[in-house]
């Protein structure tokens, strides 16, 4: 489905990525984690075709990616600048569906079962600036859902919101995208979240960013917040995922 | 909260009532043949333009005859200047090279004095309604047009980045996330081009027309009809007043997103 | 810097090249109405060391500069009285409100009547006009002081001219120079067209009234741009000015 090859990308002399490799399956949830500055956003972005990487390959279904692929789709950190505070959130998640081709009623359709999905069946004419964080993200990634991409990209999607917030989110997606049977690639700094969200969990080193972990994570679906983080397997697939984060900092320290 | 800002109302049309009345007794006392009370202005007013039949919502033909020529060229002129103004503004906005070739040029257009065009369009071309209309247009365009530029240039790049993830057209762009959010300045620069225009038209009017309330301004001063004179006054007021506001009223609807999300925010 | 070393050069070629393709279409097409881009530039060059024009822009000038430094004198004062008692502010606010809609312009011809001087005549329109940005900004000013600053400082037992002085002063004086800069560049718009509405002895906007009667359009635009090239001047050194003074508060 996605093919990463030795993706190498430079902001001048700050090299933020070194020669990255990475496949991601059909149907798989991959999190990449990593510290902050890593460079995983730099990838996100890449895979995106929001970034020409300076080396290395992208290929989207064994097409190499150079505009923003067709069939992808994004989730943004900060909704309140990815949502569009002049449309309503229908009118949000209908606007890519334009693209495909769709007319006004089956575009209305299309909006409104992606927002019920989210639990939002009541707040589609609503803007915005009239919902809650966690509300606004939601209606960001029912937009995302709408235009049912071949891959999903999310750029820590819950970074913005707060914990109990976070949780309900986590489980939203990890449902939703069961039922679609979605490919996603999801970013996040948070260790935790990277093994409860992820089918695979792939540790991103300090810049420049190198592959330097990737976990398989068998834990049994469905996951639950509190039953899934009491599991074994998830304690020690956090501490080796932490080692992997936090030992590569120190011996980053000793050299 | 209601009662207090009534109360506030009723101040505030008592305060202007009170001044109205000092206006009339300090004039009345001082009886300066050049500062009229305002009764005598509110009577000339009346008898002049606002005695007219039923038919024509009071407005004599006097009044029609002049304000018609006077308002055409102003919205003429700054629907052709905001027109203009909002597409250049939106393509070199969204250029960075062009818009470093034609920062100079524009902040140089912004710095003419728009009246100083005035008797230039009038030496080089036939006095008449077409020039002051194309001495309106550039008169007012710089507002529009640096607030376009400006709006274009400062679209979120998030905004602007989910619109190329999701594949939108060059088109969609532009229609559905560049002109949204270039919309509060541009209609900031559009309610400063309207005030500007009716300026422009004064001038236009004032300097070289045989029609419209800055000729009637300017003949009414040199036969000394004072009352005249400032009644042609009270009404430009009152018409930018009205221009004003009701502009202000369409803005409203149209950045109703935008006034909300900032109050939210 | 190289940044802005593109766009400085990227800037003057906008500007050589529109003078050049303005030239070259006036010359092949042949138009007798407008003088040729050439003619008009060496007209300003000229007129910069013409006695009259260099008499007529001193007149201007003063005018400006009086009209100007009686708007501040008048509009600051007045400004930090309104801003500082919101209950007065309130009340005359509709009277404000009322006032500034009347185009400026449209008071040239009473005051031609009012003012025999022509002095006092283009004063009193430059004051009209351009005391409005100064005494909004001023107010606005005031009215944006942190409540928190101001309520420091008197619960350390200053006085209300104590906060004034030392709190609200300072932190509604940037509005207040952005109203000055306004200002400026108002009252250049103003101090020519009083010029050209009512005439005079002397000043640009009467040298552009001659100029035109004597079907001199060269010097017409000459004196234009000249113009023009002024106010950009004036415009810039506030900029810098402003930037220079406040940059505490850019830095924020």
């Amino acid at each position: 489905m996605l093919e990463i090859i030795d993706v190498t990308h430079t902001y001048g002399a700050y090299r933020a990525l070194d020669g990255v490799k990475l496949t991601v399956a059909d149907g798989e949830l991959v999190c990449v984690v990593g510290p902050s500055g890593c460079g995983k956003s730099t990838l996100l972005r890449s895979v995106a075709g929001l970034v020409q990487p300076t080396g290395g390959r992208i290929l989207l279904d064994g097409v190499p990616v150079s505009q923003t692929p067709d069939n992808l789709a994004v989730v943004f950190q900060d909704y309140s600048r990815s949502l569009f505070p002049w449309m309503s959130a229908a009118a949000n998640v209908a606007l890519p569906l334009r693209r495909k081709g769709m007319d006004r009623a089956q575009r209305r359709t299309a909006a409104m079962e992606a927002l019920e999905q989210m639990g939002l069946a009541d707040a589609a004419g609503k803007y915005p600036w009239e919902m809650s964080g966690g509300m606004q993200q939601r209606v960001a990634i029912a937009r995302a859902l709408a235009f049912r991409p071949s891959l999903l990209l999310m750029d820590e999607p819950f970074g913005s919101v707060d914990a109990q917030t976070r949780e309900d989110l986590e489980d939203l997606v990890l449902r939703v995208c069961a039922h679609h049977g979605m490919t996603i690639m999801l970013v996040t700094h948070d260790i935790d979240e990277s093994v409860y969200l992820g089918d695979r969990v792939v540790v991103l080193s300090r810049a420049p960013g190198t592959v330097a972990g990737d976990l398989h994570v068998s834990l049994p679906s469905p996951r639950d917040q509190i039953v899934t983080r009491e599991h074994e397997t998830f304690v020690r697939l956090r501490a080796e995922v932490g080692r992997l984060v936090r030992g590569n900092q120190l011996s980053r320290q000793e050299t | 909260m209601a009662a207090r800002s009534l109360g506030g109302f009723g101040v505030r049309v008592a305060l202007v009532a009170a001044t109205v009345a000092l206006w009339e007794l300090v004039t009345r006392l001082a009886s300066q043949p050049y500062f009229p009370p305002p009764s005598t202005i509110a009577s000339r007013m009346y008898t002049l333009w606002f005695s007219g039949p039923v038919t024509h919502v009071f407005f004599t033909d006097d009044a029609l005859t002049m304000l018609q020529p006077s308002l055409g060229r102003l919205l003429v002129g700054w629907g052709a200047a905001s027109v203009a103004g909002v597409v250049l503004g939106l393509a070199i906005g969204r250029s960075q090279v062009l818009s470093d070739f034609l920062d100079p040029l524009i902040q140089f257009g912004r710095a003419v004095p728009p009246p100083m065009l005035v008797p230039i369009f009038f030496a080089l071309f036939k006095i008449g309604t077409p020039t002051q209309i194309a001495t309106i247009v550039l008169g007012v365009i710089w507002p529009v047009l640096i607030n376009a530029i400006d709006g274009a240039a400062t679209v979120d790049r998030q905004h602007l980045e989910t619109a190329r993830v999701f594949g939108l057209s060059r088109p969609q762009i532009i229609g559905r996330i560049i002109v949204p959010s270039a919309m509060p300045k541009i209609v900031a620069g559009l309610r400063l081009s309207l005030s500007l225009a009716l300026i422009m038209m004064v001038i236009s009017e004032l300097v070289g027309s045989n029609s419209g309330i800055g000729y009637r301004l300017t003949t009414a001063q040199q036969n000394f009809l004072i009352p005249d004179v400032w009644g042609c006054i009270v009404l430009l007021g009152v018409l930018g007043y009205l221009l004003n506001s009701s502009f202000l009223l369409v803005e409203n609807r149209i950045l109703r997103w935008h006034s909300r999300a900032r109050q939210y925010a | 810097m190289t940044i802005s070393g593109t766009r400085v050069l990227r800037g003057a070629i906008g500007v050589a090249g529109l003078l050049v393709a303005a030239e070259l279409a006036l010359r092949a097409g042949h138009v007798t109405l407008l003088p040729l881009v050439s003619t008009v530039l060496a007209r300003a060059a000229e007129l910069t060391v013409d006695g009259e024009f260099l008499g007529a822009a001193a007149s201007t000038l003063a005018s400006w500069a009086l009209g100007l430094a009686l708007t501040v004198a008048v509009g600051i004062p007045i400004g930090l009285l309104l801003g500082a008692m919101p209950r007065v502010e309130a009340a005359v606010r509709p009277l404000i409100e009322f006032l500034r809609p009347i185009p400026s312009v449209a008071l040239i011809p009473l005051a031609i009547l009012v003012f025999a001087e022509q002095l006092h005549l283009r004063a009193a329109i430059i004051i009209y006009a351009s005391c409005w940005p100064v005494l909004i900004n001023t107010i606005y000013g005031l009215k944006d002081v942190d409540p928190v600053a101001r309520e420091t400082l008197r619960s350390f037992g200053f006085g209300p001219l104590a906060v004034l002085v030392r709190v609200s002063l300072p932190s509604a004086a940037p509005f207040i120079a952005t109203g000055v800069r306004m200002a400026a560049s108002v009252a250049i718009v103003l101090a020519v067209t009083v010029e050209l509405v009512a005439g005079g002895t002397d000043g640009v906007g009467v040298y552009i009234l001659k100029a035109g009667g004597g079907g001199r359009t060269d010097l017409m635009i000459a004196a234009t741009v000249l113009t023009g090239l002024f106010g950009l001047l004036v415009n810039l050194a506030l900029v810098a000015a402003e930037r220079k003074v406040f940059r505490w508060r850019h830095a924020r």
